[in-house]
């Protein structure tokens, strides 16, 4: 599956995560695993709301594990390493002052995410994959 | 506590879902980014936001919270109004600050969520 992502329009962010979630859901996946995938692509698809001029999301379920590949045309990334540190960010400051470019997105997927991998060439656009399964059920499943 | 609890200690507005009061917001939190609430809401709690825009209530849609109390006497825009209708998430506005919104609520018992404790990544099946 595969869902198309419009750069600058970030008012429309969450349609693609919303339609995960449901697809996830209607797979039978666990509902902590549900959560993990639906953060982690709701952050992706944010980035290409705010950053690119356009993108796209692609989902594969193979039973209990799932596969989100979000890539954009767009500015791309110079410094990956700034770019993934916490509280970083260049969204524009309207941006900011509505909610969004809080600097956590790249900190949030690889929270949420089992596998965290991402590419980018400056001027041509950006690539994140990332892998999640179900994790412990010992551990923390959310408060 | 129940939606219609909240809006009595908030003197809140409802914009969307008068038919959803009966809802139980089990924890609250607050936060003025998506990025935020999507580290932290869990399923049942309370959003009280400044944030007006669509992007919070599906951020809310999402992770299943209880319900949205804008804050602040601002009014979320229509299209928050609109997508809150089609995901039936209730919808309030307030007119307290959010500070004073938080305290209202938490001296009626109702607190946030837990911390959330870090996770170590664990390897992959096979790996």
């Amino acid at each position: 599956m595969s869902y198309p992502v419009l750069g600058g329009g970030f008012f429309l962010a969450g349609r693609a995560a919303a339609e995960t979630k449901r697809r996830l859901r209607e797979a039978g996946l666990a509902a902590e695993l549900v959560r993990r995938v639906v953060v982690a692509t709701y952050e992706a698809e944010m980035n290409i709301c705010i950053h690119a001029v356009s993108g796209r999301i692609h989902l594969r379920v193979e039973n209990d594990r799932v596969k989100v590949v979000a890539t954009d045309r767009g500015a791309g990334i110079a410094d990956i390493a700034q770019a993934l540190r916490p509280g970083f960010s260049t969204a524009s400051e309207k941006a900011r002052q509505l909610g969004f470019g809080a600097g956590m997105g790249f900190a949030n997927m690889q929270r949420c995410a089992d596998s965290f991998r991402i590419t980018s060439e400056v001027g041509c656009g950006t690539t994140v994959t990332m892998e999640f399964w179900p994790r412990p059920q010992t551990e923390e499943t959310g408060p | 506590m129940k939606l219609r609890e909240v809006i009595e200690a908030l003197d809140a507005e409802v914009l969307v879902g008068q038919d959803l009061l009966d809802r139980e917001a089990t924890t609250a939190g607050a936060a003025d980014a998506v990025s935020d609430v999507l580290f932290f809401g869990r399923p049942g709690m309370l959003l009280l936001t400044g944030m007006t825009r669509a992007p919070m209530v599906r951020a809310a849609e999402v992770l299943e919270l209880a319900g949205v109390v804008v804050v602040r006497g601002k009014r979320p825009d229509a299209d928050a109004v609109q997508l809150a209708r089609e995901v039936e998430m209730p919808l309030m506005a307030c007119p307290h600050s959010l500070y004073d919104a938080c305290g209202r609520l938490y001296v009626r018992q109702l607190s946030g969520p837990l911390p959330v404790p870090h996770r170590p990544r664990q390897p992959a099946p096979g790996e």
